[in-house]
This record gives C-alpha cells, sequence and structure tokens, in this order.
C-alpha cells in the first residue's frame, strides 16, 4: 500500500519519529515559554540541562542501581534545583538589566557544564537500557510501535497538558500570568514574586531534565545531545511565539510531524524546513502563530 | 547636535566626527603596533587576529551601536568564506576579486536576513538570527560545492593585482592589515557619521527617531547589510589566508565566540572588539590541546564579563581614565 508513491510503512515510521521529536520539541519549548514569560530570559543553559537530565539518569542507574522509573522523578528535582541555585546566585542580579544579558549569562552557562561533561565523557554516547515494562511492541496491522516510544509520546503529552491546566486554570496559575504582566502590582498584594520567579526557572529546568530522561534510551546519554537541539527549539518558541503556552505545545508536535513528513518527501530539507516555516511565519506574523502583540 | 548619553556602554563621545586626542594616539598605537608585531610573533597567528578582530568590529557595529544582539554572524564570515574560496579555486579568480566576490555574497545574505529580521527586536532578534544561521549551516553541509565536512581546501592565494605575491607570508601579512585597518576605518566612519548618530537615537528611544521622521527601519537595515558585508570581507580575507572554507566559520559556535571576543573588549566601544579578538585568539591558541576545556573557559569568560565586567576591557579602561576610547 502507498500514499503519494510512499510505502504507508515508511510514512507511519517518520509520522512516529516526527510525533516522538515533536515531544521533546515540545516539552523543551514549553519550558524555555514558561520561563521567559517570567523572567524575560531567554534560557540559552537549557539545552545543557536537557543533557544534565539524561546523566543523572545515567549517574543514578550507575552509581545507585536506580532504574528509568526513579530517574524519571529525581533527575528533574536534582536538575531543578541546580537551576535555582543558579537563579538565586546569579540570574536574579541581572533583572534590572537589558535582557541581553541573561541570554548571554546562560550561553556561558551552556558552554561551561557542556565543556566539563565533554571534557569527562568525550563526546560519544554512553548507551541507557530501556525499562523492561516498556520494552517491545505491538503490531498495529498497518505499523508496528514500539511500546516504549507510545510511552514517551503519551507521556510527554500529559505533562504539557497538565502544565497548561497548571498555568491557565489554577489559582496558582493566575498569580503567575498576573505576575507576567505587571510583578510589582502582584508583589504588593502580597505575593513572594522573587520566589514565584525562583521557583518557576526551576520548574521549567525541571521539564527540560524531564525531557532528558525520556531521551536517554532513545538516543544514548551524550554531552552535546542538548547543543543542537536547543537552537531548533528556539525556532519552534519563535514560530509558536515567545511566552505562549499552547502556542508551544501544538508547534512543538506539530512541527515534529512536519519534519517527519519532509524526510519521506524531501529528505534534503529536514533539517532546514523548521528554520525555512520561522521565516515564513515571521513575514506574516512577526510574534508567532500564538503570541500577543508586544 | 550633541553627543548621546550612552545608556548601555561607555560614556558620551565627541559628536559626529569621533576624533579625539586619546583615540588618535590609541589608533597610531595599535597601528605600530600592528606593522612591527609579524617580526616578533608568528604571522599566521596575527592574521587570524586581525581577521576576528575585523568580524567583532563588524558585529560590534550592529550591538554597539543599534543595540541589536545578531546570534548569528557566523553565516557572513562562513559564506564569504566560501564564496572566496570557490570563486579564487574554481573560477580562478585573482585574490582581490575573489575577496569582493565573498564579500558580495555575505552583503547579499544580509540584504535577505536583515530585511526578515530587523522586524524583530531583542530577544527575537537573536533567536531570528540564529535560526537563519543555522538554516545556512545545513545548507553548507549539504551543497556540494562547500564539501561538505571537507570543506574548500588548498585555496590559492595568487598575486594581489598581478603584482604582490601572496604566497609570501610577510606579504600577505601586510595585504591583511591593510584590509583590516581599512575596514576598522570605514566602521569607525560610518559610527560617527550622521548616520551612526541616527542609529544611536533609534537605540536610545525608536519611536522618538520615528516620529522625528527617521525611517528607522531603512536605517537599521542598512546598519545590518554593513555589518555583514564587513563580517563578509573578514571571512574572505580568512578564506585565502588559511586556504579554507570550513564548516567551522558557518557553525552557531562561531556566532558565540564573536559575542564573546566583543563583550570581553568592550561593547560600543571603537577598540573594544580588536582587544577582545586578540585576547580570545591568544587563549585559544594556548588552551587548543586541552580539547574541551577551551570551551569551559569560553563559558566562565561569558559568565565573568556578563556578572562583573559589563563594559569590557576597553570600556573599564575608558572609565578609569576617564576617556571615550
Amino acid at each position: 500500500m502507498t500514499i503519494f508513491g510512499v510505502p504507508t510503512q515508511a510514512l507511519f515510521g517518520q509520522l512516529l519519529i516526527g510525533l516522538i521529536n515533536g515531544s521533546f520539541y515540545a516539552l523543551l519549548s514549553l519550558g524555555l515559554s514558561v520561563i521567559f514569560g517570567l523572567l524575560n530570559i531567554i534560557n540559552f543553559t537549557h539545552g545543557a540541562q536537557y543533557m544534565m537530565g539524561a546523566f543523572v539518569a545515567y549517574f543514578l542507574l550507575q552509581w545507585a542501581g536506580l532504574g528509568y522509573w526513579w530517574a524519571l522523578l529525581i533527575a528533574p528535582v536534582v536538575v531543578g534545583i541546580t537551576g535555582i541555585v543558579l537563579e538565586r546566585t546569579t540570574l536574579k542580579r541581572l533583572y534590572q538589566l537589558d535582557h541581553l544579558y541573561g541570554l548571554l549569562l546562560t550561553f556561558g552557562f551552556a558552554l561551561i557544564i557542556q565543556g566539563l561533561f565533554r571534557h569527562e565523557y568525550g563526546s560519544s554516547g554512553l548507551p541507557y537500557a530501556m525499562p523492561g515494562e516498556l520494552a517491545g511492541g505491538r503490531n498495529l496491522g498497518f505499523m508496528f510501535l514500539p511500546n516504549y516510544r507510545a510511552w514517551v509520546i503519551v507521556f510527554s503529552l500529559a505533562v504539557c497538558l497538565t502544565t497548561w491546566y497548571v498555568i491557565e486554570r489554577t489559582r496558582l496559575g493566575s498569580y503567575l500570568r498576573a505576575a507576567t504582566e505587571n510583578p510589582a502590582l502582584v508583589q504588593a498584594f502580597g505575593i513572594n514574586v522573587p520566589r514565584m520567579i525562583t521557583l518557576t526557572y526551576g520548574f521549567g529546568v525541571g521539564l527540560a531534565a524531564l525531557a532528558g530522561v525520556l531521551a536517554a534510551p532513545i538516543y544514548q546519554v551524550n554531552p552535546l545531545m542538548g547543543a543542537d537541539l536547543i537552537i531548533v527549539v528556539f525556532a519552534v518558541v519563535v514560530i509558536g511565539g515567545l511566552g505562549s503556552i499552547m502556542g508551544s505545545i501544538v508547534t512543538g508536535f506539530g512541527l515534529g510531524v512536519v519534519e517527519g513528513f519532509t524526510k519521506v518527501f524531501y529528505p534534503e530539507a529536514s533539517n532546514t524546513v523548521i528554520f525555512v516555516i520561522m521565516a515564513v511565519v515571521l513575514m506574516v506574523r512577526p510574534t508567532g502563530l500564538f503570541g500577543r502583540a508586544s | 547636535m550633541t553627543a548621546t548619553t550612552d545608556q548601555y556602554v561607555g560614556s558620551a563621545a565627541p559628536a559626529v566626527t569621533g576624533v579625539s586626542t586619546p583615540r588618535v594616539v590609541a589608533f597610531l598605537a595599535m597601528t605600530t603596533a600592528l606593522v612591527a608585531a609579524p617580526f616578533f610573533v608568528y604571522p599566521i597567528f596575527l592574521m587570524k587576529a586581525l581577521c576576528f578582530a575585523l568580524f567583532a568590529c563588524a558585529f560590534n557595529l550592529l550591538i554597539g551601536y543599534v543595540g541589536l544582539l545578531s546570534f548569528g554572524h557566523a553565516v557572513f564570515l562562513g559564506s564569504a568564506g566560501y564564496g572566496a574560496a570557490h570563486s579564487a579555486k574554481v573560477w580562478g579568480f585573482a585574490p582581490e576579486l575573489a575577496i569582493l566576490f565573498g564579500t558580495a555574497v555575505a552583503a547579499a545574505l544580509g540584504v535577505v536576513i536583515g530585511a526578515l529580521a530587523i522586524r524583530s527586536k531583542g530577544i527575537y532578534f537573536a533567536n531570528i538570527t540564529l535560526a537563519f544561521a543555522q538554516m545556512a549551516y545545513f545548507f553548507s553541509v549539504q551543497a556540494a560545492f562547500t564539501g561538505g565536512e571537507d570543506g574548500i581546501q588548498s585555496v590559492p592565494r595568487g598575486a594581489l593585482l598581478g603584482v604582490l605575491d601572496l604566497r609570501d607570508t610577510l606579504t600577505l601579512y601586510f595585504v591583511v592589515l591593510v584590509i583590516f585597518l581599512v575596514g576598522f576605518l570605514l566602521i569607525y566612519r560610518a559610527i560617527h557619521s550622521p548616520f551612526g548618530q541616527v542609529l544611536k537615537a533609534i537605540r536610545e528611544n525608536e519611536p522618538r527617531a520615528i516620529s522625528l521622521g527617521y525611517r528607522a527601519e531603512q536605517y537599521k537595515l542598512l546598519a545590518f547589510v554593513l555589518s555583514a558585508t564587513f563580517a563578509g570581507l573578514a571571512g574572505a580575507t580568512k578564506a585565502l589566508v588559511f586556504q579554507l572554507a570550513s564548516l567551522t566559520d558557518v557553525h552557531w559556535t562561531m556566532s558565540g565566540e564573536v559575542v564573546l571576543m566583543t563583550l570581553l573588549g568592550g561593547l560600543g566601544t571603537v577598540f573594544g572588539p580588536v582587544v577582545g579578538a586578540f585576547i580570545v585568539v591568544t587563549l585559544e591558541n594556548y588552551l587548543a590541546q586541552l580539547g574541551a576545556w577551551v570551551t569551559v573557559v569560553q563559558g566562565v569568560i561569558f559568565v565573568v564579563c556578563v556578572l562583573t565586567f559589563r563594559r569590557g576591557v576597553v570600556g573599564e579602561l575608558g572609565t578609569l581614565l576617564r576617556k571615550s576610547l
């Protein structure tokens, strides 16, 4: 069976890969968006923190014998705490300055973290075993679906939607959105905005680490796994509109799928298609698909 | 027109001409040092530093005077390198034509990318330029003429204007030095012209500049294209010096490096990018055998600069001497 001259097997295979990549794009751009919303900083360290998540999972297994499920719980917390330390000690000094300094500082941290890990572990990947419960796969008739990949898609979608719900539909989220609009006024109402900023940064970083743990069994654990990925995620965020929560989720998954299909129909463009879309979107809507006019 | 107050960087500079005694002294000192240097220091190393210095000056034109942080300037350095290398090697262009052609390639790319990116500001602008640069990078990986991972190797240096044999390292050095000085002075002239004053006005308060009748977008685009062109000049020259155009020059780490040089030297200072480029190139030269530590050191410099040293070496020196450098 073929569609547009392409075997359905290949088509669905690439759709699956697209959804997997989309899951990572969505989780990472969601974290970037949440951070940007409150801190007005583009967190360039995000790719390194994603990599740290995968490494924490690897360390937990090597040193403590704690498997995948523990890693899924512990890694985001550990990496989130390093993020909180980073925010408390350095980032918070820059809020009064041009936002570009935040970009430069986090870029510096990304270089340091990636450099240290590369020095210690080289640039070849370390294997991370798939959890036993999710090994194998099932035949859907038209394609073979590995269980682990299905899990990644479902789980990251659930995390994304929960985050969206918390921010858009709960009281805590309303404080957060209010602080995004006018931090001084929210503080005047007795809410500890600096602490909220710190925790938000920790949460965004935790999301990146979570994505890292999810990625560990699929890709290998590699010091540079986040270095190039983060550039694509930046494009995803720009397309979705900086600071838009739903925008990040929808464009994350959507662009993953578009990229997957491009691999089937015009493989040469698969690396660049997201950037081309970005250029087109910017011509039509400079603030991104879901962004508000600044 | 009076001097603008520099909210971001340095202190007020003499209006329009920008020529002041400390600057003249600094320029003469720099030129003398660079003329004498090849007799004491390895010339190839100096030429590398000069190319990066010009690259950083071009970058500084945009960040220091328009307030736009481009995180994709490698695309201009790299594309000009490919243009020069390809035209010299495959089409047999003379070196001066190859450099001009490479520069023209970068300028053309500057028009296209600039037209798309200039409508955004701040972080958006940084992200968009970064994405375009990445697009150019993937194009360079795949396109046939760039030679992919190998790059374009053993580019002939030829003879400049058919007279000066560039295979002689010292001759090449002085040609590169002249190119650098011409680029440096042209950028200096652009910054301190009425055009440069309008750029600063737009940086300080864009709506106000527009209400005064300046077409802000056109000014910003012109500044972007100028910056791309000079970055291209640096890239094309670099390709002839090293007889190589490769993916390294298009990769986003190179865009990060030029930010580092300019930040370290001093954003928006005249001599800062040159000093920053020389420091970074020297550091990399000494740290090269340490592998991944280069990245760590670069990261540390970024962090230290941003947290404690935002004016950069030259900016801090200027504040100390109470002179605008």
